[in-house]
Formats: structure tokens, sequence, C-alpha cells
């Protein structure tokens, strides 16, 4: 077994986690006040981790430590995006942190350790990995949820997130013992290559990948299993909500996209039949049950169930253009909803949450500005053109219109409708009702540029998304069909 | 049937037995206690099976380790089981209902005796050693998931800490050090005071 072989296609994920190690006891060393050396040094970790990201790429796919690790363009691609958001959400979330007396090494450090897992998660090749990935993600995010001790309703939502994390890792685990049971192997190229040559036990195979699919759904936050989607996003301190909501879908989407494409193509008319359920349930759901929010986290996180519904049309279509519309699809959520938290933090104060619809009333007469970005942000996450959600939207309803479902693409459209009305109300409430209070709203001098990139880059990249859209395609193509 | 078939059956079930024991015992301290036995027999079944060294983690781990702390933490806190059982008929028929539908998927799967690797294992000498061969490959072939087992504790200790510790105010304790550090011009004030002249 050659050493180096193994260690170079994981630089990143070894120095990220010296790095954290680093950063744990840097942070007990520093004094209460400087912990802004902490911050420095996380930002510089992520620097760090995307020169090796980039400087280890290699144009053909690597396997390392015996097929457990793999190292493809996509991995390379969807793990410099989750530094970027990791960085991002930190930036964002320093001032509302320290206001409330949770800026603090752990914070920092949970966020790495969340980041790790999302990395593991992205480039698995094996079940344990897979597996191991989702844990080490979900156990810091727990305990992120929990950090705000004195607040009854974090608490309610860490605990709640806690159990129906555990179930939905019971019935993954579950899933991956059956197809163990089925195929004698938990590396996923294997288990592909045995499924095609022919599985004797047929019904094992079907429940593990039934039980796979509802542990996938739990994680992914799509109906029928989201019941923690909403209490979570609530409860848990908005910078807390932001990391959940924005980095974690792209592994998510990596471990979606490596257990049933990679693992379970030969099955996929019996998981995309079950998608559709799936994804019809979380557009309805989401949608209508978002309109009666009057709480902005809440209807952030029924628009979440929405938009994973949306990604997993592309799924259903398949191939270059369906998995590569899902990963461009989930790249550009990410970028709206780290704008939409981040604008509940920016109107945020001590002791005060911004998280209200009424809290947003009148802000183009407090702050024309910010009204216009979150304008922009919430006209992507509606899909209206120009901004870079309608081309979201769009490329993945092509693709799934040129795979023959042109019955769910009207689906589709029918709830991205309804949807509209709830992301227009509020760019009615900024713009043409009086504001409630006319408190100065104090922005940052790297929050005000970060959430203008934000919004900017929507508009942006919906003027010209050839690139990121492109990059998409190739790396899902490297990635996935030529291997 | 042969000897080994005999321990197998009796383990099994002083497992079954001990693990219905859990869950009907009226008194928490006896659930406990139920579940060291199933612990002891699940880890007679593993032996039979010749995986020793998962066999001794069990018993030291669990039973020694968990348990033990899991006993402390039942005699410490005052459960209120008539609260805990209040519930348990309105929700007994759903409960049934799953419970027997996961009964029947089972032995819809296993019933069907067709896995990838139905073969019987290999049985191995007296100087085979188990331990050896599972440290061999977790430091071999699964180091890597192995390192990430290592950071999830990691994680699991700082998540711990970060949780539990922190300074309250207004929380009446003892600082022994500054009890011992103390001085009498700390606590004692004399007072040079005119006497009172005798009546």
């Amino acid at each position: 077994m050659n050493l180096m072989a193994n260690i170079i296609p994981a630089a990143a994920e070894i120095f990220l986690l010296a790095m954290t190690c680093l950063i744990l006891i840097v942070d007990v060393i520093l004094a209460k006040h400087s912990k802004f050396i902490t911050y420095a040094l996380v930002q510089l970790t992520l620097l760090g981790c995307s020169i090796i990201t980039v400087g280890t790429h290699e144009n053909n796919v690597v396997y390392a430590f015996n097929n457990m690790y793999v190292d493809d363009l996509m991995s390379d691609v969807l793990k410099i995006i989750s530094y970027l958001g990791m960085s991002m959400v930190l930036i964002y979330s320093r001032q509302y942190l320290k206001l409330r007396g949770l800026f603090t090494g752990e914070f920092m450090v949970l966020a790495l350790f969340a980041l790790l897992g999302m990395n593991v998660m992205i480039s698995a090749n094996h079940f344990l990995t897979l597996y191991l990935g989702l844990e080490l993600l979900s156990l810091s995010l727990y305990a992120m949820v929990a950090l705000q001790r004195d607040s009854a309703i974090a608490t309610e939502a860490a605990m709640k997130y806690f159990v129906l994390g555990a179930l939905a890792s019971g019935l993954l685990l579950y899933g991956m013992s059956m197809l163990y049971g089925a195929t004698g192997s938990l590396e996923l190229g294997a288990i592909s290559n045995a499924i095609m040559q022919g599985v004797p036990n047929k019904s094992l195979l079907a429940f593990g990948l039934v039980f796979i699919l509802a542990g996938l759904a739990f994680k992914l936050g799509v109906v029928p299993f989201h019941m923690w989607v909403p209490d979570v996003y609530h409860g848990a301190p908005t910078a807390v909500t932001m990391l959940i909501g924005s980095v974690p879908k792209l592994a998510a989407f990596a471990f979606t996209t490596r257990i049933l494409v990679e693992g379970l193509q030969s099955l996929e008319h019996d998981w995309s039949g079950m998608l559709i359920v799936l994804a019809i349930a979380s557009m309805a759901i989401g949608n209508l049950s978002a309109i009666a929010q009057t709480n902005l986290k809440r209807m952030l996180a029924y628009s979440t169930i929405t938009h994973m519904g949306f990604m997993l049309l592309g799924f259903i279509s398949g191939g270059i253009e369906g998995y590569g519309s899902a990963m461009f699809y989930t790249v550009v959520y990410m970028m709206m909803s780290l704008g939409a938290f981040g604008m509940i933090m920016l109107l945020s104060r001590a002791g005060f949450e911004a998280d209200t619809l009424n809290d947003f009333k009148g802000l183009n007469q407090r702050s024309p500005w910010l009204a216009f970005m979150m304008m922009l942000l919430m006209l992507s996450m509606a899909g209206i053109p120009p901004t870079v959600g309608f081309y979201a939207k769009f490329s993945v309803l092509n693709s799934i219109i040129q795979t023959g479902h042109t019955w769910l693409a009207i689906v589709a459209v029918m709830f991205s409708l309804i949807g509209a009305f709830y992301y227009l109300r509020i760019i009615k409430l900024m713009y043409f009702d009086t504001p409630e209070s006319h408190t100065p709203i104090l922005v940052g001098s790297d929050t005000g540029l970060l959430i203008s990139i934000n919004g900017l880059g929507v508009l942006f990249l919906g003027l010209m998304p050839g690139t990121l859209m492109s990059i998409c395609a190739v790396s899902v193509q490297q990635s996935l069909l030529l291997h | 049937m042969s000897f080994f078939d005999v321990v197998f059956y009796l383990f099994a079930a002083i497992t079954v037995i001990a693990s219905t024991g859990v869950i009907v015992a009226r008194n928490p301290v006896h659930a406990a206690l139920c579940l060291v036995l199933a612990f002891c027999s699940g880890a007679g079944i593993w032996m039979l099976l010749e995986a020793e060294f998962l066999a001794i983690a069990l018993v030291l781990v669990y039973v020694g380790a968990v348990m033990v702390l899991f006993l402390f933490v039942v005699m410490m806190l005052d459960i209120n089981l008539v609260q805990l059982r209040e519930g348990f008929w309105r929700w007994f028929p759903f409960g049934a209902a799953l419970a027997g539908l996961m009964v029947f998927e089972m032995i819809w799967v296993l019933g069907s005796r067709q896995t990838a690797d139905a073969t019987i294992a290999v049985v191995h000498g007296a100087d085979y050693s188990n331990t050896k061969e599972l440290g061999r490959l977790i430091y071999t072939q699964y180091v890597y998931p192995f390192e990430i087992a290592a950071v999830i504790l990691l994680v699991a200790m700082v998540a711990a800490i970060a949780l539990t510790l922190r300074r309250r105010a207004g929380v009446k304790s003892q600082n022994i050090a500054e009890q011992v550090k103390v001085k009498k011009a700390d606590r004692l004030r004399i007072l040079s005071m005119k006497s009172e002249p005798k009546q």
C-alpha cells in the first residue's frame, strides 16, 4: 500500500482536521476577548483547504484507502463551493453571534467538524464512509443547535433534531445492511456490479432500497419525512439555521448521487418512481404550508422542503443533464438561502430577532439597498428572470421534459406559481407597507459587502449562467458516467 | 442437536426473555439489570461465533461502563413511572401494527434464505487470534473509516463540554483555593475600644 498515493487525494481533509485540532487548542489559550484570532485562523484554514483541493486536482477519477475514498471532479467542485459557503456563513454570523455571547471557539470548531463531515460524505465511495461522514456532520449540527443553552425553544429544536436524526440514521443503516446482505459488499462500485450481474434475493434488495430512500429523505427533509425541518429552523439560533440550511445541502446532493446513481443505477426504475412521489408531495406541502407562516425562518424552512423536492426532479430525469441540473440547482439554492438568512441576521440586533414577516415591513424606507438585495434574493427563490433561480428551475424542467415526464414539469410549474405568492409577499411588505419601527440598521462593512456580492451574484449568475452550468455538467459527466 | 445448538438456543432464549424483561419491568432498576443480562447472553452468542474480541468488548464496555452509568442515572433521577405509562393503551394499536409490520417484513426477508454470502463461516483453529486479525484490518484496510470514527468521538467530547461547562452567575459554591489562602486580616477586624469604666 503506497502511503503517498492515499494521502495526496485526501490532503485537504487531513489539513482541515489538523487545523481544526490546532484551533481547538489555540482557542483554549486565547483570552475571551481575542476570539478574533480564532475566527481569522478558521478563515485561513478554509482558504488553505481551497488551495490544497485545487492543487491536488487530477483529471481522472482517483480512488484511495482501499476504494473507500474517491477524488473526482464533482467532489473537488463541491468541496470548493462548500469552503466558500462555510466562509460566508461565518462572516454573516460573526456580529450576530457576538451579540448573543455565542461567538466562541466551540462554535467555530464544531462548524469546521461539520465541514469535515460534509467533505467525507462528498468523497465517499463506501457505505461505511458515507455513514460516518453523515454522523460527523449531524453530531456537530445537533450540538450547534443546542449551544444557546438558555433558550427553551433552541433546546427543544435540538432534542427533536437529535431524536429524528437518530431514527433516520437507523433507517439508513438498516437499508445498508440489507443491501450488504443482498450484494455481499459495502463498496458502491462492487454493489453496482453485483446488481448488474443479478442478485438472487430481489425482495431483500427492494427492502434495502426503500429503507435507504427513507433515510435519505429524512436527511434531505422532503415530505413525508420533513417534520423536523420547520421546528429546527425556527428554534435554532439564526446563524446555526443558516449553516444547516445552506452548505449541508451540497453534501446531501453528493450523498444522494453516490448512493442512487453510483451504487444503485441499475435500480433506477424502482427509485425514480419513489422519488416522483417524494418530489410532488414536497412541492405541494412545502408551498402550501409556507403560505400560512408568519415567521420568516419557518417560511424559509418550508421553502427548503420545496426546493429539495424540486432538486429531486433532476434525479428523476437522469443523465448528464438531469444530474448536472440538480447539482446546479443545489449550488444556487445554497447561495440564495445564505443570502436570505444573512438578511435576517443583518436586521437583528442585541436581544431582537428580525425573523417575522412584520420586521420586513417598509424595509425600503429604512434601507433601500438592503431592500433591493432582499428583492433580488426573493425573486430568485421564486424563480423569476433575470435572476439565477429562474435558470436553475428552467434547466431542471428542461431535462425532465426531455425525458418525457411532461406532466411532472406541469405539476412543478403549478406549484412554483403557488410558491411565488409568499416570496412576492415579502417584496410587497418591503416596498408598499410602512415600517413598524425606525431603529437604524447597523451593517458592518464585511457583512454589507458580502450581502451585496450575494445579491448581485444571484443577478449576475442569472444573466450568464453558462459557466457554472457547464462546470456542473462536466463534473457530473466525468464523475458518474465514465467509470 | 449438537452441543453447539443447545448452547446457542440456551443463550438465545435468555436473550429474548431478558429483553422482554427490559420493556415490561415496572422498576427501572430491574429493567436496567435485565439489559445487563441480555448483553451478557449476547456476548455468549458472539463467543459461539468465534468473535471473542467483540464478546469481551461488549461485556467490558456495555456491561462494565455504560450500564453502570445508566444504573446511576436511573437511581439518581426520580422517574415517575405512572406518568411514563400514561399513553400506553392509547398508542398500543399503533405500536402493535408497526411491530407486526416489522415481524412480517423480517420473515419475508429472512425466510427466503438467499443472501449473497449464505455459506457457513470458516472454523479456525485454537491458535487463531480474532483480536489480532481485527486489529490488522482496522489499521490497514479500514484505517480511513477508523480515523473518522475517532473524529466523531472527538466531536462528542467537544460538544459535551461546550454544552455543559458554563459559569452561571449567582451560584453559591465553595472555592477551596480562596479558602486556604485566606489571611487573618481578611476575616477578622480588631477594633481598639475604650474600656468601659466599672459600674
